[in-house]
């Protein structure tokens, strides 16, 4: 990097060609008081008029933050004409733009205090007469507040909200002294906005100064988002982005930024054991507890036992709980609710590629020329990452979105293809045939590094694009658009979620989607790749630790000897060879009495899994349950022990998010009551059992232990993850991770492509139910957590079955009105909400709400590879009420 | 005759145009009867009803070969709206009404005879001026930018073309390169008519030579000054001639899209430019390929939305751009950056509106024209206490008091003349004692004005400066549009001051931190707004420190203007209580009775001037005084008896 070197106050600096003086000086330790700078903005915005500097050759002063540095500038920050022309502007600020000090939040934390004090303003004017505004106190927002009389018009927010978060929901309204910041609907709540205010103008409600800060990860969703908790006498009272964290780089949603200390706290969590007496409940003593969940597990060793793992909890968490089924109890049967969403994604990306995980990092997306968002609404499930893609479209990207719903991203996109649900197959189906047909395949790249090409041209030598835009709805014109969009713009990537997945035929779209990939070259180069958006923060991580019931941990068969060999060598002990029970399966059986105990843990299968009205009698039937959790969830209250979890503020360990980075989870405060960490309670109760190997004193000798034995976390320790967080493969401890997967050849040597054969949902509609139901997750909830919190209630307070207005009008239904919404399955009361953003014909709810929960509606039927449930198709029927 | 329906082959070379021209030309009869109506400014005055008057008049004689009834751009002369010239012989009949049409019809048009009624009469001699050239208003002046304006039919592209229109054009594009067109431009001395100065020909070279593909050409018709209408009147009234200077422009560039950002406040602005767009485009001198030169350019028009800020240049590229309008720091000037980023360049509609003109009469002829640094001629908009209010063109260079007095006919009513505001509210204002500089770029910049776009608001020995000052500083207080802390606090704060002293409530200080806060507000404003918004107080305080003092020292408005310092009171000696004023006094504050003195009661008085105006003048008892306070009875008492008649 060319460098120039200059003098500032007499001290010489050298800095990077085309940095702003400003900048200069303030990495040096040179302060120039700012208020409206922003490093990262492309422009500044040099509205504060506060950084004036003089410099030698100038007739006049100059703003630092709109001069660039050049080689032999001489810099003064103190001249008599700056400090007279600073003073001026911090008068007026003052005068005006700060009513009192003394009732402000951000008293003693205000950058123009700051300012005041180092231009030697008091704060009370005395030049100027006070002069304070009197426009209207917006405070709509469930957590934080708007108050225009303490704006001085920096612009920060406004540039935060379109730049960074790209929602663009603040711009300045009125003019001159009335000029405002002003929020409209589409404002998110992810109060980034607040966190760069450096005045009392955009507060948080109940602001509260942290004493100290714990660096670690948002427990919310996969994108794994570096926070600082900040403490006050063991409490929560903030939370913060990490700034240095890649992931993140300082951002937060919603959910995360607001939505922690509230349901850490919680009144209702579980402080003590509990067993189950009569209806209701006693609380016992550890010991107790303890005492019985060994006497019990003792008696259903085995194929009886089964486990159902957390993709909340750590990897430490889910690496010993896997252990404990398999070495304490002998069973395969572990498995995790990932199992919900996540099973096609490892069973065709681990066929095509080798790796079911993410192969590109997210950093990846900015730059790709084209992004392809199938069956995915990242601004609501994953916000950060949802950002990240508005970002890319910002900066020039071509944005194709595949989705039956209006998602925020079609206000974004060049190309909306909506879809019927269920239907995503015919549509890449009709993409790749047009690839074939009009020569755009990337045949070099299929020639050198795929195999098994001619099985899928074969495939599609039947599906014609006529038959795409019957069975997907879509006009084939925007088919051929967008398989010539992707296939003509390098690198193209490709997001996807759960609306691929949860389908019968799940695992056949994501094969589709490594075959369009490939088919394009779009795989293992920088920006190019396939990204499958896993939905809770360690769904990867548990995965990998080996809560599967047919792998072992890092994806290692059961049935290679080798590998069995070389666990039963550490563990002590021999292991099953024979595949366990999926988490579906697990239920089933117990249905039927072949599972007889269940020891569930950070899992709530009674109201996440399809069909839960079945799942619930599963449950019931069981001869004992023992469900460890941080609430008492719906799955908790059938359990015949509860043991009280400590949540991931209350523990060390790790995360893996899903681009593969694994990061640190550090504890912040003590466990709430007598709650513990799951690997405790686990090791605890093994050591009880009498088993060996479960003697951990820190999660991090448990990392040891996984590093020992997963070759790709071989190079990880908690050690390494403190100066941050290490993308997967790692395999030793001098090796840096590996960003980017498949890049000279794929994991499982050659990539292969898989022949394609269309199929419908299980359940379409039909006369007497006329409507399919589709879920997604709101912007405001995450499973039981973000339920916990007041202002995310108030955001999103309830179940809402979305309908369009013309099936709204077919029905008489008005919005608001109360509606029942019945399946095969069920029958659930919800308030109708009519939007557009539901197609003609197709309904949707969120099945975050436990008193309301649409899983009594959802349809059951598995993907036959992934044993993965049809969650994003029912068909359903409306009643008015 | 329109260009729709009778051309329908495009002109596809320079020979195309001039023959085209040629068969205009040809079926003009120079002899024709023609009444030529302003029907822009003078729309105001009812210029609409008497055009329809002619055309009924003139339908019902069956006289529609004999006479055109031309429906043009602004003559100048908004004074006497609304106006007609009478072709061929230059007749100017001044403040019409449809009655007069028969009349002009029966006496004029068919007999040859001048209506004297009709005619322009100096107010101060009486002398009548039947005819435009002579009407001293006129003779003065040096029409060359406005030189059709008032002339032709601005929907009509014939008449242009007729006039030499995209002569210029055709001339550049046969014969000169774009470099060539940036040294003419340049050698010219032409420079920003929007009151920067900025030289033309260099801002070009800057544009030509910057990296970035595409690149822009604005046009910035957002002439937002109180009381300016310059812009406005060549968009009215000539339009082409605008286009005209932005396709050469373009071609020496290399530009190929264009923008005119136009006030939705002018519509008739916006609807001749669309129509000229139109028609220009049809002919195939606008689009691809123009006149077979392989040159493509196209113009899209966009409306602002009342913003003041938005005629500053980075504000209205943002503006274009679908932002709100808010000036961004330069450099990067728009034309190494502008428009999506990409160098463009921004030129006024007046300066455009000059390069026809230097093309084909050459630079020489323009550089002769105007003084060392500032050439060619200067449009402005004469308003406030003159008699001759209206649009007028000089040479830059012209001293203002020639402007003022041999043009604008001087002040009405004999007053004497205070000052004169030029360069709209951001400009300053120069004292009678000053009126002798010239009007240029640098000239005024020393006693603290400015040329500006040309807005020129003439006030007499009835205004207050301070309230002057104040009520520039209310509007662009009210137009700043927030983003920078200095001229959105700063002007707040000097307003307040301002409104202080014209209250009453001034302090002696006052002046002081007003001139401080000026100068600093001046210097450290991010865009021109803020720059210079502090003129008024800066001249003001500068010129007519007597009058602050007044104001903040004795309470007293010289002027007589700010109502909070003044008072009205019913002279005992000269009060005849006739209960005119009594019985009208809408705050009921005068009591009296019949031929008792009336008193006002202070404190009930709402100022509101109707005693003062309703006083008959042959008793001419009440008063208006600001400082002083009259002995008045605290009761009514009873008139002085009248003298006895003596026998």
């Amino acid at each position: 990097m060319d460098t120039v070197n200059l003098t500032i106050d007499g001290i010489p600096i050298k800095a990077p060609k085309g940095e702003k003086v400003l900048w200069a000086a303030l990495d040096n330790g040179i302060y120039i008081p700012n208020l409206c700078a922003i490093r990262r903005a492309k422009e500044p915005h040099a509205g504060c008029r506060l950084c004036f500097v003089g410099i030698e050759g100038r007739p006049g002063p100059v703003t630092a933050c709109t001069e660039p540095v050049a080689e032999g500038m001489v810099v003064h920050t103190t001249t008599p004409e700056v400090k007279r022309l600073r003073r001026t502007a911090a008068e007026l600020l003052i005068a005006t733009e700060c009513p009192d000090c003394r009732t402000c939040a951000k008293n003693r934390h205000c950058e123009l205090q700051r300012v005041a004090a180092h231009v030697g303003v008091k704060l009370k004017p005395q030049r100027l007469r006070k002069s304070p505004k009197s426009l209207a106190i917006d405070s709509s927002n469930p957590f934080f507040i708007l108050d225009p009389n303490k704006c001085i018009l920096c612009g920060k927010c406004v540039w935060v909200c379109s730049e960074i978060v790209g929602a663009d929901a603040i711009n300045f309204t009125s003019r001159g002294f009335d000029a405002t910041p002003m929020f409209d609907e589409s404002c998110e709540a992810c109060g980034e906005c607040v966190a760069i205010c450096p005045v009392g103008a955009l507060v948080e409600k109940n602001l509260r100064w942290p004493k100290q800060e714990v660096k670690t990860i948002c427990p919310y969703c996969a994108v794994g988002c570096g926070i600082y908790l900040g403490l006050d006498n063991g409490v929560i009272v903030s939370v913060r982005g990490d700034e240095e964290n890649p992931v993140n780089r300082g951002s937060l949603c919603a959910r995360g930024r607001f939505g922690i200390a509230e349901f850490v706290h919680h009144q209702d969590r579980l402080t003590t054991p509990l067993v189950k007496k009569g209806r209701g409940f006693v609380e016992i003593s550890w010991e107790e507890a303890i005492e019985l969940v060994a006497r019990r597990l003792a008696q259903y060793k085995g194929e009886k036992f089964g486990l159902i793992s957390s993709v909340k909890s750590t990897n430490e968490d889910n690496y010993i709980l896997q252990k404990f089924a398999r070495v304490v109890m002998g069973s395969n049967n572990i498995d995790s609710s990932a199992r919900l969403r996540d099973g096609p994604t490892l069973v065709a990306l681990g066929e095509s590629f080798g790796a079911g995980a993410m192969s590109n990092p997210m950093d990846d997306i900015e730059s790709a020329a084209c992004i392809f968002v199938i069956g995915t609404n990242p601004t609501s499930s994953h916000p950060i990452l949802g950002q990240r893609i508005r970002r890319a479209a910002r900066n020039g990207a071509k944005l194709i979105i595949a989705n039956p719903r209006e998602i925020d991203l079609c206000r974004h996109a060049s190309l909306w293809l909506r879809n019927r649900p269920g239907s995503d197959l015919a549509l890449l189906m009709g993409m790749m045939r047009i690839i074939i047909d009009e020569g755009l395949a990337d045949l070099s790249f299929i020639e050198a590094r795929c195999e098994n090409f001619d099985a899928l041209t074969e495939s599609l030598s039947r599906f014609d694009l006529k038959l795409a835009e019957e069975l997907s709805g879509v006009p084939q014109q925007l088919i051929t658009d967008a398989a010539r969009t992707y296939a003509g713009l390098k690198p193209a990537t490709i997001l996807f979620g759960s609306g691929l997945t949860q389908h019968i035929h799940g695992t056949e779209n994501v094969y589709a989607l490594a075959n369009l990939a490939m088919l394009t070259g779009n795989i293992g180069q920088a920006s190019s790749g396939i990204y499958p958006i896993k939905g809770e923060n360690n769904a990867q991580g548990a995965c990998d630790m080996g809560a599967l019931p047919g792998l072992l941990p890092d994806y290692q068969p059961l049935s290679g000897p080798d590998i069995r060999e070389k666990f039963e060598a550490a563990w002590g002990c021999p292991l099953s060879p024979n595949p366990g029970l999926t988490l579906g399966e697990m239920l089933d059986t117990a249905n039927e009495g072949r599972i007889q105990a269940l020891y569930i843990v950070g899992a709530d299968p009674a109201l996440d899994m399809a069909n839960i009205q079945q799942v619930r009698q599963a449950l019931k039937r069981l001869e004992f349950l023992v469900v460890q959790d941080i609430f008492l969830t719906q799955t908790a209250r059938l359990a015949d022990l509860v043991l009280p979890a400590a949540s991931f503020a209350e523990k060390d360990g790790t995360f893996t998010n899903i681009e593969r980075r694994v990061q640190l989870v550090r504890q912040a405060i003590e466990p709430i009551g007598d709650s513990r960490p799951d690997w405790q309670i686990a090791c605890r109760i093994a050591q009880k059992m009498g088993a060996t190997g479960f003697d951990f004193e820190h999660p991090s000798q448990i990392m040891d232990e996984v590093a020992s034995l997963l070759p790709s976390y071989g190079g990880i320790s908690h050690q390494r993850l403190e100066d941050g967080g290490i993308q997967y493969p790692c395999p030793s401890k001098n090796r840096p991770g590996t960003p980017r997967l498949h890049t000279k050849t794929f994991i499982r040597g050659k990539g292969r492509f898989t022949p394609l054969v269309y199929r419908p949902p299980a359940e379409e509609p039909d006369d007497e139910y006329p409507l399919m139901l589709t879920i997604e997750r709101s912007l405001y909830h995450q499973g039981n957590m973000s339920r916990k919190v007041k202002g995310l209630n108030t955001l999103r307070p309830e179940e809402l079955v979305e309908i369009n207005p013309l099936d709204a009008a077919n029905l008489g239904v008005a919005d608001g009105e109360s509606v029942r919404v019945i399946s095969r399955r069920g029958v659930v009361k919800v308030k109708a909400k009519i939007t557009e953003a539901s197609p003609p014909g197709v309904v949707c709810m969120s099945s975050n709400f436990a008193e309301r929960p649409a899983n009594l509606l959802t349809n059951s039927t598995l993907d036959a590879s992934s044993k993965t449930p049809e969650l994003k198709v029912s068909a359903i029927r409306i009643a008015k009420t | 005759m329109s260009v729709r329906g009778r051309f329908i082959v495009k002109l596809g070379t320079p020979d195309e145009l001039r023959s085209f021209r040629e068969s205009i030309v040809a079926q003009m009869d120079p002899q024709k009867l023609c009444v030529r109506i302003c029907m822009t400014g003078c729309r105001a005055y009812g210029a609409v009803r008497i055009r329809d008057a002619f055309l009924k008049e003139i339908k019902g004689r069956g006289l529609e070969k004999e006479v055109e009834i031309r429906e043009t751009g602004c003559h100048g002369f908004c004074a006497r709206a609304p106006v007609i010239t009478i072709d061929p012989k230059d007749i100017f009949y001044q403040q019409l009404t449809a009655e007069d049409v028969p009349e002009i019809i029966d006496q004029t048009l068919l007999k040859g005879e001048i209506i004297d009624r009709l005619v322009y009469a100096d107010p101060a001699t009486g002398e009548k001026f039947p005819f435009n050239a002579d009407v001293p208003f006129y003779k003065n002046q040096t029409k060359n930018v406005l030189r059709n304006c008032g002339v032709i039919d601005p929907r009509n592209i014939s008449h242009y073309i007729a006039r030499d229109g995209y002569d210029a054009l055709s001339k550049v594009l046969t014969t000169t390169t774009p470099v060539e067109v940036i040294d003419t431009v340049e050698q010219s001395g032409l420079r920003g008519r929007g009151g920067a100065g900025f030289p033309t020909g260099r801002k070009w070279r800057f544009v030509r030579d910057a990296h970035g593909d595409p690149k822009y050409l604005v046009c910035n018709g957002d002439e937002g000054d109180p009381g300016a209408f310059m812009d406005r009147a060549v968009m009215e009234g000539d339009p082409h001639s605008v286009l005209e200077g932005m396709l050469i422009a373009a071609y020496a560039m290399g530009v190929e899209v264009g923008y005119i950002y136009v006030r939705a406040e002018y519509p008739i602005a916006v609807e001749h430019l669309k129509i000229a767009i139109a028609q220009a485009q049809e002919l195939g001198l606008l689009g691809e390929n123009i006149l077979g030169s392989g040159f493509n350019f196209e113009i899209r028009v966009k409306e602002g939305a009342g913003a003041f800020v938005c005629g500053e240049e980075t504000a209205l590229l943002a503006s274009i751009e679908g932002r709100r309008g808010m000036p961004r720091p330069r450099p990067p000037f728009p034309a190494q950056s502008g428009l999506w980023d990409k160098p463009t360049n921004i030129n006024n509609v007046e300066t455009y509106a000059n390069v026809p003109l230097i093309i084909l009469k050459g630079s020489e002829w323009y550089s002769s024209i105007g003084t060392e640094r500032s050439k060619g001629t200067k449009i402005f908009s004469l308003a406030g206490k003159i008699n001759n209010t209206g649009l007028v063109e000089v040479p830059i260079g012209t001293p203002v008091r020639k402007v003022i007095y041999d043009i604008g006919g001087g002040i009405p009513g004999g007053r004497r003349l205070k000052a004169v505001q030029t360069g709209g509210p951001s400009g300053g204002f120069v004292p009678e004692e000053h009126l002798d500089l010239p009007i240029d770029y640098d000239t005024l910049q020393a006693i603290g004005s400015i040329m500006g776009s040309g807005g020129m608001v003439v006030m007499d020995e009835d205004t207050c400066m301070v309230d002057v000052a104040r009520f520039f500083l209310e509007f662009t207080n009210d137009e700043s549009c927030g983003k920078c802390s200095i001229c959105r606090l700063g002007s707040q704060q000097m307003l307040d001051t301002l409104t202080r002293i014209t209250q009453g409530k001034g302090r002696e200080e006052d002046i002081e931190l007003l001139v401080e806060l000026g100068k600093q507000v001046r210097d450290i404003s991010l865009c021109g707004l803020g720059r210079t918004l502090p003129n008024p107080v800066l001249t003001s305080t500068n010129f007519f420190r007597d009058e602050y003092e007044a104001h903040i020292k004795e309470k007293r408005c010289p002027a007589l203007v700010c109502e909070e310092l003044v008072s009205y009171y019913i002279l005992p000696e000269k009060c005849e209580g006739c209960m005119i004023c009594l019985r009208n006094c809408p705050s009921e504050a005068i009591m009296g009775g019949k031929r008792m003195v009336h008193v006002i009661d202070q404190s009930k008085c709402t100022k509101c001037g109707t005693c003062l105006s309703l006083c008959p003048t042959r008793f001419s008892a009440v008063v208006k005084v600001s400082g002083e306070q009259i002995p008045v009875p605290e009761e009514p008492i009873p008139v002085a008896p009248r003298k006895p008649k003596t026998a």
